[in-house]
C-alpha cells in the first residue's frame, strides 16, 4: 500500500494563527486555530480576542497542539508548508520563520503556499472527489477573485475587486449599523427578517473586464441611506438595509461567477473564503447552478475562514511534484496567483 | 490650509491626482474621514498622479498595500484595524515612514502621536445637502 503523505500546514497571514496536519491533501488529522483554542495550560486562561494577532506568542503552542491532536510526532511529517502571501508582512514572517526552523532542524522539505490557493484547496478537503478544472469564487475580508482553476497548480485570475473586497463591504456596513465585527454573520442574521427589495442598491459591472468587482459605491450608497434616515430623525430600518445590501452583493458575486463558468464552459463551480459561509450566497448560487446544470461545491464554514488545513492541502500538490521552496523563503505581502516562481 | 469642494468621485480623484504632483519622496500624508467619504478614492487619484498603473484597492484587511512601478513608490495604509502601537511596530510601520517613499495613511487620526510634525493632513467630510459632495481640507501643502 502506498504510504500516506503527511503535511504540516502553518497559516499566519492575517488575524488567525493556525496549524494543521493533513494527509494526501484531502484528509484533516488536526486543524487548530488560535482564536478558538483555550490555551489554559500555556497561558493560565483563555486567549483574549484582542490577542488574536499575537502570532509570535501563539505559533509554537498551536503547532504543538496540531501535532498532538493528529496523534503523530513531528518526525512523521513529510514536509512543512506555510503561507507566504498575500497578507501582512509581520504576521506572515512569524509563520515562515517557524516553518523554516522546523524544516531545517528535521531536514524536511519546505513548501510555500499562496493563501488564495489555500482557500481554493479547502474544497479538496470537503469534497475528496473534486478535481480541476473548475471556476472558483474566492471571497473573503481581504480578497474577491474569480479564478479559473485549470489544474491543481495552474490558475488564471478572471476577475478581482477594484476597490473593497466583498467581506470588507460586509464588515464596513456592519460597522456603520453598529452590528459589530465580523460583519458577515451579523448582517446575515439581520437580513433574515428584512426585505431584500426594500432598497435598490447599485450593482457595478465593468465592460472591459466583465468579471471584476467593485463594492465601494455600494458601501457609500448604503451609508447614504443610513444618513438620510438619521437626518430625518427616523429609525434606521436595519433589517431591510441588511437584506437589500446582502442581496446586491450576492447578485454580483453569483452573476459574475456564473457568467465566467458559462463563458469558460465549466460545469463545476466552487466557492471559497469567509464570504462562502454566507447562506444567502450559497442558496442563490445553488439555485443558479441547478438551473444551468452546473455542480456546486463549497466547504463547511470551519474551512471557509482562514485555517492551516487548507494550506497543507494546497501544499500537497506541490509536494507530489517536488516543488520545494528554498530556505531563504521570504514573505510576499502582495503575492498574486500564479506568481509562485518555485 | 486649503478647502476644496468635490462634487463627485471624479472630483476627488482629480484632486488626488493634482496633490500627487506636489508630493515628493519621503512625504507622509494622513487622511481623516468617516467611512465612505472617499479616502481610498482620493488615493486612487494620487496613484494615478504618480503614474501607478495597478488598481488601488482598499488596504483595510491587509493594513498596507505597496505600489512600486510609479514615479515614486507609494505605501497605502489603513490603520483602522490596528489595535495598538505595538502592532504597528510589528509590521514595521516606522521603517515604511522613513524609507524615502510616499506613505498615505487612512484613519491616521487614530495614530496621531506616531506621525511626524511635517505630516500633510487631509480631511474628507460629507455635507448634509448632497450625498455625493465632499469638503476636502488640506493642511501642510501648497495649494494644488
Amino acid at each position: 500500500m502506498k504510504k500516506d503523505i503527511i503535511l504540516l500546514g502553518i497559516e499566519s497571514s492575517c488575524d488567525e494563527t493556525s496549524a494543521a496536519v493533513v494527509t494526501n491533501g484531502r484528509r484533516v488529522l488536526s486543524n487548530i486555530i488560535a482564536t478558538q483554542v483555550k490555551l489554559h495550560a500555556e497561558y493560565g486562561g483563555v486567549v483574549p480576542e484582542i490577542a488574536s494577532r499575537k502570532h509570535v506568542e501563539l505559533i509554537i503552542p498551536v503547532i504543538d497542539k496540531a501535532i498532538k491532536e493528529a496523534g503523530i510526532t513531528l518526525n512523521d511529517v513529510d514536509a512543512i508548508s506555510v503561507t507566504y502571501g498575500p497578507g501582512l508582512v509581520g504576521t506572515l514572517l512569524v509563520g515562515i520563520s517557524a516553518a523554516k526552523a522546523i524544516a531545517f532542524s528535521l531536514d524536511k522539505p519546505l513548501i510555500a503556499v499562496n493563501h488564495i490557493e489555500g482557500h481554493i484547496a479547502a474544497n479538496y478537503i470537503s469534497s475528496p472527489e473534486l478535481e480541476p478544472p473548475f471556476i472558483c469564487l474566492v471571497a473573503s475580508g481581504g480578497h474577491s477573485h474569480i479564478v479559473h482553476v485549470k489544474g491543481y497548480r495552474d490558475f488564471a485570475v478572471l476577475g478581482r475587486t477594484r476597490d473593497d473586497a466583498a467581506g470588507e463591504a460586509f464588515d464596513k456596513i456592519a460597522r456603520v449599523l453598529g452590528l459589530g465585527y465580523p460583519g458577515g454573520p451579523a448582517i446575515e442574521k439581520e437580513a433574515v427578517s428584512g426585505n431584500p427589495e426594500a432598497f435598490s442598491f447599485p450593482r457595478v459591472k465593468f465592460s472591459d473586464v466583465p468579471y471584476d468587482f467593485s463594492f465601494s459605491g455600494l458601501k457609500t450608497a448604503v451609508i447614504n441611506t443610513v444618513h438620510q434616515f438619521e437626518q430625518k430623525r427616523m429609525p434606521v430600518p436595519v433589517a431591510d438595509i441588511c437584506a437589500s445590501f446582502q442581496n446586491a452583493v450576492v447578485d454580483v458575486l453569483v452573476g459574475n461567477t456564473l457568467s465566467a463558468a458559462l463563458e469558460y464552459k465549466s460545469n463545476v463551480i466552487c466557492i471559497a473564503g469567509g464570504v462562502a459561509a454566507n447562506s444567502a450566497l450559497r442558496k442563490r448560487m445553488s439555485e443558479k447552478c441547478l438551473k444551468n446544470g452546473i455542480s456546486l461545491y463549497y466547504p463547511p464554514v470551519s474551512l471557509c475562514t482562514d485555517n492551516a488545513a487548507m494550506v497543507a492541502s494546497a501544499a500537497y500538490f506541490y509536494y507530489i511534484d517536488e516543488k520545494w521552496s528554498a530556505n531563504d523563503l521570504n514573505a510576499v505581502p502582495g503575492l498574486k496567483l500564479n506568481e509562485n516562481g518555485i | 490650509m486649503q478647502k476644496y469642494v468635490a462634487h463627485n468621485e471624479n472630483d476627488t480623484i482629480e484632486l488626488g491626482q493634482k496633490t500627487a504632483g506636489l508630493l515628493k519622496a519621503g512625504d507622509i500624508v494622513a487622511l481623516e474621514g468617516e467611512l465612505g467619504t472617499g479616502k481610498t478614492v482620493f488615493v486612487k487619484g494620487v496613484a494615478k498622479g504618480l503614474n501607478i498603473r495597478e488598481h488601488v484597492t482598499s488596504p483595510t484587511f491587509n493594513i498596507v498595500h505597496s505600489y512600486e512601478g510609479g514615479s515614486i513608490t507609494l505605501h497605502h495604509f489603513d490603520v483602522y484595524r490596528v489595535s495598538d502601537e505595538d502592532e504597528l511596530f510589528e509590521i514595521g510601520f516606522e521603517e515604511y515612514l522613513y524609507k524615502g517613499d510616499i506613505c498615505i495613511i487612512e484613519w491616521a487620526d487614530l495614530i496621531k502621536n506616531m506621525l511626524p510634525e511635517n505630516t500633510i493632513w487631509i480631511k474628507l467630510e460629507r455635507t448634509d445637502e448632497n450625498p455625493d459632495r465632499r469638503i476636502i481640507t488640506i493642511r501642510g501643502l501648497e495649494p494644488v
